[in-house]
């Protein structure tokens, strides 16, 4: 173990899922406030930002603007924006950071008040209109009326088509996020559901039922990453960054190169490897959610299982709570939250359940962890290796 | 969704910006003519039209495709909240495999939901939408 091994030390959450009374900028601000407290840094520590703006907010929230109206003092800053897995990539590259000595401490902040702006469109509109000429790579697709839900959709349709995979194994992806939803008390909807609940529901875009698609809410959240050595006289045990890796294998869907593989297959195995260990030795998995289909394919892609081989993984049980490798405890984009990059989410609760700190919904003997971020369309993956223990 | 609807439809669309890359595809399109780029040293097939080949960075030609190929997959829009589609619902966004191996998004159309199926065999049908952009369609092959 080395003095500047990465770790994250604090983690901090404004509020969701419903908040209209909190803009962008109010979410970074509160989560940045949480985020300190938790571990007892003060903000003129902080040398290092990273942030992505939203996207529907005239980019007033994203990096250079939000250190401006933070006030961030920093040498070393990053504003890479790739989707919802923007914060998985953002450990790996934070983590590089501060190990080479570009900075001591990193702050990352995320904002949104989707639901309360713009309301439930994310999944289910063409961004576009017939008044406008649409430029680059969307206008191969903007003219056929297809919705981000059913990029996913065709993915669902792909994979079971090469694999048998069923609408049922799909729904009971769905079905156990909803049993740790009812744990916490935030979390938008938590209510039990059952398989035939989420068959039952709408069909939005075939094979994708409602209950398939992720919720859209309001919500923020700030993370802190230092060095080991710099961990150690603040209030809480550090969590470590024990292997990180990103890739991407296109951006808009219809560039998919094979729409049953997503680039989880390249960066799951690498960060497994840089972190020393195997899926099978992971307790906890908090996986992109946007769609039941993301979890599946993300799972098979980091080596959970076979590809193809996803619907059985997930009907076995292993992923429900009391499982081997409870999954997306915190109710997860299908319940809890999804403010439009939920990435940030995964990151911290593996971190409260590396901690010790998930109460009802917390995973016995919790030391390792994975935070797997989808962003686009199945398009940029980041997987993050979390652990109790550092490396040794 | 029936040819009539789709002509009638074909203005609530919101239409592409044709940039350097992709002029001649769309204005070839609105002719009536289904064009893919092939790279002039590797020789392979590329669709969406770019500036390079994105296999070796060479550079490409334009080669007229056969109009033919079949659904990668499919999915069924049952809710699109932007009004051009809105009305349109329920209808088939598809990927289709073209002839020369690429991939390109579009509507299956010209039969029933029903029929639609992965690996269908499909043909072009090529819609002029504006002078300088023509879209294409697919719908079951004939024969």
């Amino acid at each position: 173990m080395g003095s500047r091994d990465p770790v994250i030390v604090g983690i901090g959450w404004s509020d969701y899922p419903v908040v209209p009374e909190l803009d962008a900028m109010d979410h970074h601000a509160l989560a940045l406030r949480r985020a300190l407290a938790d571990c007892g840094l003060e903000k003129s520590d902080i040398d290092g930002y990273m942030c992505a703006g939203t996207g529907f907010n005239s980019n007033v929230d994203d990096a250079p603007n939000m250190a401006e109206y933070l006030r961030i003092k920093h040498r070393w800053i990053d504003g890479t924006s790739v989707g919802g897995s923007t914060f998985e990539f953002y450990v790996q590259h934070a983590a590089s950071a501060i190990e080479t000595g570009l900075c001591d401490v990193v702050l990352v902040t995320y904002g949104s008040d989707m639901l309360s702006r713009v309301g439930r469109m994310l999944g289910t509109s063409t961004f576009s209109s017939a008044a406008t000429r649409v430029q680059g790579p969307s206008g191969y697709e903007s003219s056929w009326g297809n919705v981000l839900a059913g990029g996913y959709a065709m993915a669902a349709r792909r994979h079971m088509y090469e694999y048998g995979t069923t609408s049922e194994q799909l729904a009971e992806i769905a079905v156990g996020v909803r049993e740790f939803a009812g744990l916490n008390p935030f979390a938008q909807y938590r209510d039990p559901i059952t398989v035939d609940d989420v068959l039952n529901s709408r069909m939005i875009a075939d094979p994708l039922h409602k209950l398939d698609c992720c919720v859209i809410s309001d919500g923020g959240g700030a993370f802190i990453m230092t060095t080991n050595e710099r961990a150690r006289d603040l209030a809480k045990p550090p969590v470590y960054v024990l292997g990180s890796a990103a890739a991407q294998s296109h951006w808009t869907i219809s560039q998919m190169p094979d729409f049953t593989t997503t680039a989880a297959a390249q960066c799951g195995p690498e960060a497994f490897a840089r972190a020393g260990v195997r899926p099978e030795d992971i307790d906890t998995i908090q996986v992109y959610d946007s769609f039941t289909i993301t979890v599946l394919l993300l799972l098979e892609d980091m080596g959970f299982c076979e590809k193809g081989e996803g619907g059985a993984f997930v009907d076995s049980g292993v992923l429900r709570r009391g499982g081997k490798q409870p999954m997306n405890t915190d109710g997860g984009g299908l319940s809890a939250c999804h403010p439009g990059m939920r990435g940030i989410f995964l990151i911290n609760e593996a971190v409260r359940q590396l901690r010790g700190e998930g109460g009802e919904s917390q995973v016995p003997d919790c030391e390792l962890a994975v935070a797997c971020g989808s962003g686009g369309s199945l398009s940029c993956i980041g997987t993050v290796i979390l652990g109790k223990e550092g490396k040794s | 969704m029936s040819i009539e609807g789709l002509q009638e439809t074909l203005g609530l669309r919101a239409l592409p910006a044709p940039d350097n890359a992709s002029r001649h595809y769309w204005q070839s399109a609105a002719e009536g003519k289904l064009v893919v780029q092939r790279c002039t040293a590797c020789g392979v097939h590329q669709f969406y039209p770019r500036s390079l080949c994105t296999a070796c960075a060479g550079e490409t030609e334009w080669v007229d495709a056969s109009g033919r190929g079949t659904l990668h997959t499919y999915t069924v829009i049952r809710q699109n909240r932007s009004p051009a589609f809105a009305a349109l619902s329920p209808y088939v966004v598809g990927i289709v495999e073209l002839d020369e191996g690429v991939r390109m998004m579009s509507n299956i159309v010209d039969c029933d939901i029903d029929e639609i199926e992965v690996g269908m065999a499909l043909e072009v049908l090529l819609l002029r939408a504006a002078d300088d952009v023509g879209l294409p369609f697919w719908r079951p092959a004939t024969g």
